[in-house]
């Protein structure tokens, strides 16, 4: 469905069911040079039972218009004029990377209105490298080939997101280029990129969020290592943490793990 | 795996798609052969069906077996995934099939196997789908050959019976200004001589019976998706755009941004045609690409020793090779195939029909029959067994001779072959002095 926020239509999967906004709903983001579509197992299961979802293309991303957000805290805005413009008081926001900072702050900002944060593959600081965030504007076929290959751990997947017979490598780096093509006026690897590296309001969000967090963490992940995680677990007021034996890319490289602890978060 | 680079082709080959199986420990890819699989609990079955959950359900939409075929020929191929199928024939079927319906119209190379010229220009007619046929080295006959209800370019990565190599980025690039992908039939090379992804191909297709499979024991297709083609900016595809009312009203290009072919091919293609591969056809093909480089690699040394031990023979008129310079393809083979444009080529004798039966009957080391891309040599001699009904008129207009003669150069020592043709060719002479 598309939403009107602030003048831009904004693209939300809704896992195949219409938006009904007497459910609970749940808001999934996505990170960086990625879509909605890296949560759509997750988001159909959960739209097929009970849940209401939103599963966001970021401004300037893909089905999306607008300007993609320069910093953590332009994107965090931004998921609370998505909110209004739905009309929910409140939701359970599901962030990937680049969107857990995105999560994380929103729900900072707006504690009342976070039900439940999910962390999913969370680091702070989100340092990338000088080289990476150069490469992202000069070379950034090459940095696509490097990021994915640092996001995946196995050769040997279950049956993913195009279910069995799904290639995971081939499938993120196409997601990856599709993205960027799609917006020819702003290098969105780049502004993704440097306004994860530039967030530096972490752990003083952490501590205002009210809402039960779930850190869903990749034990194999190079992109945002385990250890990355453990200043904002120490922040945390309720905080859960779940680690899947996965790369940085777990909602395709373990699906229903990933499905499971969102859904046992949800509902426990 | 870690590292700065996606792992190499000849480890991709062995460990793309597969891990020790985690019930048995075996190191081996286990065949599954079952039709079906036993759901957890009636909502496991409904997620499932509903596409909520990935896994298996019944053997003709996804097999295990089948998953790790279709990981590893994607991972060579540079693809997003993969469809296994019971034949090329199918494959190709199952691709036209997803993205089109009567009153579609396809433009394709001349230079096609002759089982997929049947399909365009016969079958797919009755159909409805019409198919306008172009030289594929005519860059402006693409062009020109484009109607408002294209939907489909195709050609094969060096074409049947000349070898006539498909020039694909240009190809590709006046598919892609018609809105249209480019479909690659890429049997003859396999991924290891070229990845026609990487110059602009939409799709690729494999009849895996040849050389992915390798040893001449199987029957068996692919289809993989590059998962390039952006099917919503092209508008002309409302299979994969549009809710489809045979599956949940799935509008398949929301569901996957970049795989929405496989979607639909996977969920309706196999569902309602059919036409799947056994889970042990897939295990044997499996098996053959464990050693596909080692094998292409043998292939195409042996056919270049052969190629020129032929052409330096007197009673040999044409060698139909792109690794000689008198082959039309050649430079353009030498820019996309540097490590070879295949091992099955056609040549001609100085001869009747007649020498040409006496040639393939005297061969002893080759094997008579219809297929290429076996491990051990092949022949065949279109005069009397393919085009046995043409007039020697109308095979002169397919490029054929009386003495044309096919090979498909396998692994054996390239002494014995070559020894096996100089016997036969001798043999053959003679038999037109008589």
């Amino acid at each position: 469905m598309k939403i009107d926020v602030k003048g831009h239509s904004t693209y939300s999967y809704t896992g195949g069911k219409p938006f009904d906004a007497d459910k609970p709903t749940v808001i999934f983001i996505h990170g960086v040079l990625n879509d909605h579509s890296v949560w759509i197992l997750q988001t159909r299961f959960l739209a097929h039972h009970g849940w209401n979802v939103l599963a966001i293309d970021l401004p300037g991303h893909c089905r999306s218009a607008g300007t993609p957000p320069a910093s953590v805290e332009d994107a965090a805005d931004f998921i609370l004029a998505l909110m209004d413009a739905a009309g929910l008081q409140q939701a359970a926001l599901v962030g990937h990377s680049f969107g857990s900072l995105i999560a994380l702050e929103t729900a900072a900002r707006a504690p009342k209105r976070v039900s439940h944060l999910i962390l999913v593959g969370c680091a702070y600081p989100m340092k990338v490298s000088p080289v990476l965030l150069e490469n992202s504007v000069t070379k950034p076929m090459m940095a696509i080939d490097l990021v994915n290959t640092f996001s995946h751990s196995t050769l040997a997947p279950p049956p993913s997101t195009l279910g069995p017979g799904t290639w995971l490598y081939g499938g993120s780096r196409a997601l990856m280029k599709r993205v960027l093509a799609s917006n020819t006026k702003d290098n969105v690897f780049h502004i993704g990129f440097k306004a994860c590296n530039d967030y530096r309001n972490g752990e003083a969000a952490m501590a205002l969020v009210t809402a039960p967090t779930l850190f869903l963490l990749g034990r194999q992940d190079q992109m945002t290592p385990l250890k990355g995680a453990q200043a904002l677990i120490d922040k945390a007021t309720h905080a859960k943490v779940v680690q899947l034996e996965v790369g940085h890319q777990l909602m395709t490289e373990d699906p229903d793990g990933v499905l499971f602890a969102i859904r046992d978060f949800l509902t426990s | 795996m870690s590292g700065y680079s996606d792992p190499g082709f000849d480890t991709l080959s062995l460990h793309a798609g597969s891990a020790p199986d985690p019930a048995t420990g075996a190191r081996a890819v286990p065949i599954h052969l079952t039709t079906s699989f036993v759901f957890e609990s009636s909502e496991h079955a409904a997620a499932l069906f509903n596409l909520e959950r990935a896994g298996h359900v019944y053997s003709r939409i996804s097999n295990p077996t089948n998953a790790v075929l279709e990981q590893r020929v994607s991972a060579l191929e540079g693809g997003i995934g993969a469809i296994t199928t019971a034949s090329g024939q199918a494959a190709l079927h199952l691709a036209i099939a997803t993205l089109m319906g009567a009153g579609s119209h396809i433009v394709a190379s001349t230079a096609l196997y002759g089982g997929s010229q049947n399909l365009l220009h016969y079958t797919l007619r009755r159909f409805g789908i019409e198919t306008t046929f172009v030289k594929p080295g005519d860059i402006d006959g693409w062009r020109a050959a484009v109607r408002p209800n294209t939907r489909l370019f195709f050609g094969e990565t060096v074409g049947n019976p000349g070898l006539d190599v498909l020039d694909i980025a240009p190809v590709s690039a006046i598919a892609h200004e018609a809105g249209v992908p480019l479909l690659v039939d890429s049997t003859l090379t396999s991924p290891w001589l070229i990845k026609p992804f990487e110059h602009g191909a939409d799709l690729v297709y494999h009849s895996a019976t040849k050389f992915l499979s390798g040893h001449g024991t199987v029957i068996g297709g692919i289809v993989v998706d590059s998962g390039a083609f952006d099917w919503e900016k092209s508008g002309k595809f409302p299979e994969l755009t549009s809710p489809y009312e045979g599956f949940h009203n799935m509008v398949f290009s929301e569901e996957s941004t970049v795989g929405a072919f496989l979607l639909r091919a996977r969920r309706e293609g196999l569902r309602d045609f059919g036409a799947c591969m056994s889970p042990h056809s897939a295990w044997l093909i499996l098996q053959g690409i464990e050693t596909l480089s080692l094998r292409m690699e043998r292939h195409m040394s042996n056919t270049r020793k052969v190629v020129e031990f032929l052409a330096a023979n007197a009673f040999v008129s044409r060698v139909g090779h792109p690794m000689l310079e008198s082959h039309p393809s050649h430079t353009l083979a030498a820019k996309l195939l540097p490590r070879g444009a295949g091992s099955v080529f056609s040549f001609d004798l100085k001869g009747s029909r007649e020498q040409g039966k006496k040639f393939v009957e005297s061969l002893k080391v080759f094997s008579h029959l219809a297929n290429v891309g076996d491990c051990r040599s092949l022949v065949i001699h279109p005069a009397s067994t393919t085009h046995f009904r043409m007039s020697d008129e109308a095979l002169a207009a397919g490029g054929i001779t009386q003495g044309t003669i096919r090979l498909s150069i396998g692994l054996e020592d390239a002494d014995d072959l070559i020894d096996d043709l100089k016997r036969a060719l001798k043999i053959a002479e003679k038999a037109g002095a008589l």
